[in-house]
C-alpha cells in the first residue's frame, strides 16, 4: 500500500536532511504510529505521500503509484484516495458541519444528491448525528475533530493520514478520536498517524515506527512509546 | 452543479471586494475605450488616405507677367509627362468662379476679389500622388512663368501628422492604463486568494482539480474585463454619436464620416483583449500566489 525505498529528504537551507535513507513498507489495512521527537521528520513522510513536498531521492510509493514520478497535474486526482486529518481540524469557518463535509464531495465533482446521501451518514459515523447544522465554533474541540475525520472519509479513500490528530485535545476526547480511527481501520483503511502522544501509543498496541533525526530507529508490530 | 458553484464564486468574489471591482472594471474600461479609439483613429487614417489620394492635385500657380507662349510651352510638357494622369488650365475666371463658390458664404469677402487678384493655374493630377517629388524637380517656381508650385498632399499630410499623433497619444495612454489594469487584477485576485485561502487549502487537500480551483478568480478577472470592455465600447460609441456626428459635424465633412461598421468591429476587440488580458493576469498571478 505504502512503500518508502531509501528515501532522503533535505530541505533547501537546512543543514541535516529531514529524512535520511529511510526503507518502510506498510500494507493494506495496518495501522501505524510514526512517533518521535518534534523535528525528528514524522510530518515530512505525511507530506511526501501527499505530494506536497518532493523527496530529494528515493522512491514513494502510494496505491501503487510512484508518487516522485507523479506529473504535477495528475496530483489532485491522486489526493482523492487519500484522506487526511490535522491537529488543527482545518474547518471552514462559515460552514456548518455538513457543510464542511459537503463542501469536500463537491469540489471533487459529486453532486448534491450524492452530498445528500453520503454526509449524513458519514456524521452519524464518526457520533455527530444530530449535529450537522452547528458551526465549527458551536462544537467542542473533538466534535469539531470527528467533523474533520468526516470530511476525510466520506470519500472512502484507501489510507488515512493523521498528522498528530489528538494534539490539541484533552485525553478522554482523545482516546474517543482513536476509537473513531480504530474503527474507521477495521473497515480496511490504512491508517498512517503521526504523534508524539505515548498515552495513546501505548493503549493502541499498534505497529510503532520511531523516527530521530530522520532515521528508523525503532519499527515494532504492537509496540509502546517507549 | 459545478457550473452554477463556479459562477456563484465569482458573484459572491465580485462583490466581497466591490471597491477594488470597481476601480479594476474602470481602469480597464478607460484604457480599452482610449485603444479603441486608436485602432479607430488608425483606420480612419487609412480610410481618408484612400478617399483623398484620389482627388488632390499639385497647383502650379502662374506668374502675373506670364506669357501665352509660356502657358503652352508649360501645357505641352504636363501632357508630355508620364507621371501626370490630367492637367487642366485654370484661367483667371475660372479661379474666380470657383473662388465664389467657396467662399459662398461670405459674399463680402467674393465682392471684394475680382479675377485679377486671383493667379491662373495648372490644375495637375499625379498618376500617383506619392511620386511629388519626383514630379517637382522639373517644375521650379520662377522658371517658365511658375511662381508657386503646391502640393496639396503636403497639407493633408500635415492633417494626418497630427491624426497619427493623437493616434500614437491614446494608445500610449491605453497601454499606461492597461498598465494600472494589470496590477489592479493581480491585486483582486491576491486579496480573493486570500480570503478564500481555507477552502483553496481544504480543495486541495481532498483533490479538487486544479482548474476547479482556479476557475472562479480567473472567471471573476475576465467578467471584469468584460464589463470594462463593454462599457469602453459604448463610451466609444458614445464619443462617436455625440462628437463627431453632432458637434463636431463641420469636422466630419474634411474627415470623412466614421461607419459604424468600424466602431461596431471595436466590440469583440476590446471585449476579446479585455478577457484574454484579464485572464492571463489572474492566471498567472494564481501561479505565484496559490501554488496549485
Amino acid at each position: 500500500m505504502i512503500q518508502l525505498e531509501n528515501v532522503t529528504k533535505t530541505y533547501p537551507k537546512a543543514s541535516r536532511p529531514s529524512l535520511d535513507n529511510v526503507n518502510v513498507g506498510i500494507e493494506k489495512g495496518e495501522f501505524v504510529f510514526f512517533i518521535g521527537p518534534s523535528g525528528s521528520g514524522k510530518s515530512t513522510i505525511i507530506k511526501l505521500l501527499l505530494k506536497e513536498v518532493q523527496a530529494t531521492r528515493g522512491k514513494v510509493v502510494v496505491n501503487a503509484k510512484d508518487v516522485t514520478s507523479l506529473r504535477s497535474w495528475k496530483v489532485p486526482h491522486f489526493r482523492r484516495s487519500i484522506g487526511c486529518v490535522f491537529q488543527d481540524f482545518r474547518l471552514l469557518p462559515n460552514r456548518t458541519a455538513y457543510e464542511n463535509v459537503a463542501f469536500a464531495l463537491e469540489v471533487i465533482g459529486k453532486t448534491k444528491a450524492v452530498a445528500r446521501r453520503v454526509v449524513p451518514e458519514v456524521l452519524e459515523l464518526v457520533g455527530l448525528g444530530g449535529k450537522e447544522h452547528r458551526y465549527p465554533h458551536e462544537l467542542s474541540g473533538g466534535e469539531q475533530q470527528r467533523v474533520a475525520v468526516a470530511r476525510a472519509f466520506v470519500n472512502r479513500p484507501l489510507i488515512l493520514l493523521a498528522d498528530e490528530p489528538t494534539g490539541n485535545l484533552d485525553p478522554d476526547t482523545s482516546i474517543e478520536i482513536m476509537r473513531l480511527l480504530d474503527r474507521i481501520n477495521r473497515t480496511g483503511t490504512t491508517v498512517v498517524m503521526v504523534t508524539h502522544d505515548s498515552n495513546i501509543v501505548n493503549q493502541m498496541r499498534r505497529r510503532v515506527i520511531e523516527i530521530e533525526s530522520g532515521r528508523i530507529v525503532r519499527d515494532q508490530a504492537r509496540g509502546v512509546y517507549g | 452543479m459545478r457550473v452554477k458553484y463556479v459562477l456563484n464564486e465569482v458573484l459572491v468574489g465580485l462583490w466581497r471586494n466591490v471597491t477594488m471591482t470597481i476601480a479594476m472594471i474602470i481602469t480597464i474600461t478607460v484604457s480599452l475605450g482610449m485603444l479603441g479609439a486608436s485602432v479607430l483613429m488608425y483606420l480612419q487614417v487609412d480610410r481618408m488616405k484612400d478617399f483623398y489620394y484620389g482627388e488632390i492635385e499639385v497647383s502650379i500657380f502662374l506668374a502675373d507677367n506670364v506669357n501665352d507662349g509660356q502657358i503652352t510651352a508649360l501645357e505641352q510638357k504636363l501632357k508630355a509627362d508620364p507621371l501626370v494622369k490630367t492637367a487642366v488650365h485654370e484661367t483667371k475666371e475660372d479661379a474666380l468662379a470657383r473662388f465664389k463658390v467657396l467662399y459662398a458664404d461670405s459674399p463680402d469677402f467674393v465682392n471684394a476679389v475680382n479675377a485679377d487678384s486671383l493667379p491662373e493655374s495648372f490644375r495637375v493630377k499625379l498618376k500617383n500622388p506619392e511620386d511629388y517629388d519626383k514630379f517637382s524637380q522639373s517644375y521650379q517656381a520662377g522658371q517658365d512663368g511658375i511662381q508657386r508650385v503646391i502640393d496639396q498632399r503636403q497639407l493633408l499630410q500635415k492633417v494626418f501628422n497630427i491624426f497619427n499623433s493623437v493616434q500614437l497619444m491614446s494608445l500610449v495612454f491605453a497601454i499606461v492604463m492597461a498598465a494600472a489594469a494589470v496590477l489592479l487584477v493581480g491585486n483582486t485576485i491576491q486579496v480573493a486568494a486570500y480570503s478564500k485561502r481555507r477552502e483553496v487549502a481544504v480543495m486541495k487537500l481532498v483533490g479538487a482539480s486544479n482548474w476547479f480551483v482556479q476557475a472562479p478568480f480567473v472567471l471573476e478577472a475576465v467578467v471584469a474585463g468584460a464589463i470594462g470592455a463593454i462599457l469602453g465600447f459604448v463610451g466609444l460609441f458614445i464619443g462617436k454619436v455625440v462628437l463627431l456626428d453632432n458637434k463636431l459635424q463641420a469636422l466630419t465633412a474634411i474627415l470623412t464620416p466614421v461607419p459604424n461598421g468600424n466602431v461596431w468591429l471595436m466590440l469583440p476587440l476590446l471585449a476579446g483583449v479585455g478577457a484574454l488580458l484579464s485572464a492571463a493576469t489572474a492566471w498567472i498571478t494564481l501561479r505565484f500566489y496559490l501554488k496549485v
